[in-house]
């Protein structure tokens, strides 16, 4: 099987179930070399989906994590300022200098590669992860824009270093900012929200196959239904993996079985005091029941 | 659902291939607030021939990926995409015919005020000969439309928006500018420290090897706007619709709602540039506009929904409504108690405060005011305007 079906199948294989939207959208992407922007709430796999990729393709990932004040420095390229240093006071002792020792300063050898420039400088075509874009500043989403369309860097010192090969770009976002209409229009889109029943069951089933599937269907609709209520933190799919863990790991068969175990595994599901309080073990129990 | 597919789709004649059908789509598309260009267009048809375009399901999948382009925008191409390739508009008589004829009233809109700039260009031709058909049911809905989009208009009238908007961006920037005055070590910032680099430089010979920076930072406050447009707040709804916009073009950080039954973001329709068409998008939005007011409701469902992302602790929110709550005051006193832990500051404008021997008695307006920072006038734009020295010291 080729096209989006194809690619559907080969991540499902390789442990990621992705809906029809997202395998269409990376389908896309690839075919069309243009940046995949991915939002969603967290934990709903918008960063494995490129880990996934990469894995497939048996290419390098190369991550960029955004942060408040990113800046070209730590994003793209920087000098070495202590060998440049070194360099000047080992030159002049030596009796060099002038344009010879300039020249040799601001050359290959003194460059720090970070990850934009490490990514266009890969003989084999990378995946490029820049997560969470909505936490960098709108000038480094500005500069990035220029990356992304140009696929070159330019250094002063250097000149312009053009990409070998174009990476695979994978642009996540949790939402707490709006980015700019600029970069949305040069992206691929796809909302990645939590998953309805049926994918996360095949999600779960995937990463543990051994698991009976009744007891499949009960996680899901608990996990689920938990998402209805009202929490501070709802809990992703990587929270439902690790549930399905400590539960295998706790040896329970049936969420009704054992009500303290299930309690007490919760603290896989709810991160933070206010949502422990608010699921007390009757409402687990109720949960789990309708679950059941 | 099955008839969908044997329904044939209808085309203007000048249509000729795919490519012109697919540039009528993304016509309507834009039409309905989506930013997209000649570049989209390209990408769609690139798109399409990468899949298997006969299929619908592929089509459509294919056709959102490359077209949408933010959440609440994906969320609503399905519908469009069916409006569009179906003709949904001529069986149902529900909300895709209604929709319909807003598109075909926004494309006239444009085309009057000159800013049409090609978008005038309809892609489903045959809607007037469809209201023929059914003239009835198209004409009352229609008006209804009408009237509620002439409200909105003066809402934005010029004589107004002027000054409110320009109160509201100095109002907004005291607010935000918040430059702290330390300096604080920072690893890129824009200053070296030269007093840390000298003494590091002495455990290496006096090379000035390991470099120290230092900078001053920003810690700017976000700004949320809730804005009650329910009947008691009908007279200023106007103004207050004017100055929230004002807030908004002062930076991309603010966000804003609007709520009477229920609630609804307004950020990206306020944040179009086109005045008219975020306008038309609004009064799209605003369906329900100088009907009942739920403040606690709202408000709990503002924390469910948006606060745990989009409030921190450098927030302010900005309430701006009478106080006239249909639900128990508890609820809006549980609610403000919920935002407050999230360490924001909350801001209540209140257009009665102004009034002469105003007392906050109504019920819910008693129980929200342990928790506001600021509880203000908020009738007349002089009273707006004298705000912004409180606001910068909050």
């Amino acid at each position: 099987m080729t096209g989006w079906r194809g690619l559907q199948c080969e991540l499902s294989a390789a442990g990621y179930v992705a809906a029809d939207d997202l395998a269409m959208a990376l389908h896309l992407a690839l075919m069309l070399e243009r940046p995949l922007l991915l939002e969603g709430a967290a934990g709903v796999g918008k960063t494995q989906i490129a880990r996934t990729l990469a894995w497939l393709r048996g290419t390098k990932l190369i991550r960029l994590q955004c942060y408040e004040g990113l800046d070209a420095g730590h994003a793209i390229y920087e000098w070495n300022y202590q060998r440049q240093l070194l360099a000047i006071r080992a030159a002049s002792e030596a009796g060099e200098h002038g344009a010879a020792v300039e020249a040799r300063i601001f050359s290959e050898g003194y460059l720090l590669e970070r990850p934009l420039l490490a990514a266009i400088r890969q003989p084999v075509s990378p995946v490029l992860l820049i997560d969470e874009i909505d936490r960098a500043d709108e000038e480094f989403e500005a500069y990035l824009l220029e990356i992304l369309s140009e696929y070159q860097v330019s250094i002063p010192e250097l000149g312009t270093i053009t990409a070998v090969t174009k990476p695979i770009v994978i642009l996540t976002s949790n939402g707490t900012r709006d980015l700019s209409d600029a970069l949305r229009r040069r992206c691929v889109y796809s909302y990645v929200d939590y998953p309805d029943r049926a994918t996360e069951m095949a999600i779960l089933a995937a990463h543990h196959p051994a698991l009976e599937a009744g007891l499949v269907a009960q996680i899901v609709g608990f996990v689920q239904a938990l998402r209805r209520e009202n929490l501070e933190k709802t809990p992703g799919v990587a929270e439902a993996l690790d549930f399905t863990a400590a539960l295998v790991g706790l040896g329970i068969n049936d969420l009704t079985d054992d009500p303290v175990a299930l309690q007490a595994s919760l603290v896989t599901l709810l991160k933070t005091q206010g949502d422990r309080a608010a699921v007390p073990l009757e409402v687990s129990q109720r949960l789990a029941g309708k679950a059941a | 659902m099955v008839r969908m597919y044997k329904r044939v789709t209808r085309f203007p004649l000048r249509a000729a291939g795919p490519a012109d059908r697919l540039a009528g789509f993304m016509a309507h598309l834009r039409m309905n607030g989506f930013k997209i260009g000649v570049q989209e267009t390209g990408a769609a048809l690139a798109a399409l021939s990468a899949v298997n375009a006969w299929d619908e399901t592929e089509a459509r999948i294919a056709l959102k990926a490359v077209c949408t382009g933010c959440a609440q925008d994906f969320g609503r191409f399905d519908e469009l995409f069916a409006a569009y390739w179906q003709n949904l508009g001529h069986e149902r008589s529900g909300t895709a015919k209604a929709k319909g004829a807003d598109q075909a009233r926004s494309g006239q809109m444009q085309d009057q005020s000159g800013s049409g700039s090609g978008q005038a260009e309809r892609p489903d031709g045959d809607t007037d000969g469809e209201a023929e058909q059914d003239g009835e049911g198209r004409l009352t809905g229609s008006r209804m439309r009408n009237l509620m989009r002439v409200d909105l208009r003066e809402v934005v009238a010029p004589a107004d928006i002027a000054e409110a908007q320009g109160v509201a961006e100095r109002l907004a920037r005291a607010i935000r500018d918040r430059r702290s005055r330390r300096q604080k070590a920072d690893r890129q910032g824009a200053r070296l420290d030269l007093r840390r680099v000298i003494r590091a430089s002495l455990s290496s010979g006096g090379e000035p090897i390991r470099l120290y920076h230092r900078k001053r930072p920003t810690r700017p406050s976000k700004l949320v706007a809730i804005l009650d447009v329910s009947g008691s707040m009908a007279v200023y709804a106007r103004v207050f619709l004017a100055f929230v916009k004002g807030l908004m073009t002062a930076d991309g950080q603010t966000d804003a709602y609007l709520f009477h039954t229920r609630l609804v973001r307004i950020t990206e329709a306020l944040r179009d540039k086109d005045a008219l068409r975020a306008v038309n998008r609004l009064s799209l939005l605003a369906q329900g506009f100088g009907g009942g007011t739920k403040i606690g409701g709202n408000l709990a469902a503002f924390n469910k929904a948006y606060a745990k992302r989009l409030v921190g602790g450098r927030s302010v929110v900005m309430i701006l409504s009478d106080g006239f709550d249909t639900d128990p005051p508890q609820v809006l006193g549980d609610a403000l108690a919920d935002l407050k832990k999230r360490g924001c500051r909350i801001v209540w404008l209140n257009p009665l405060k102004g009034w002469q021997g105003y007392a906050p008695v109504a019920a819910g307006m008693a129980a929200a005011l342990p928790y506001l920072d600021m509880f203000a006038a908020a009738n007349t734009l002089e009273s707006l305007s004298a705000l912004e020295p409180e606001l910068a010291r909050l």
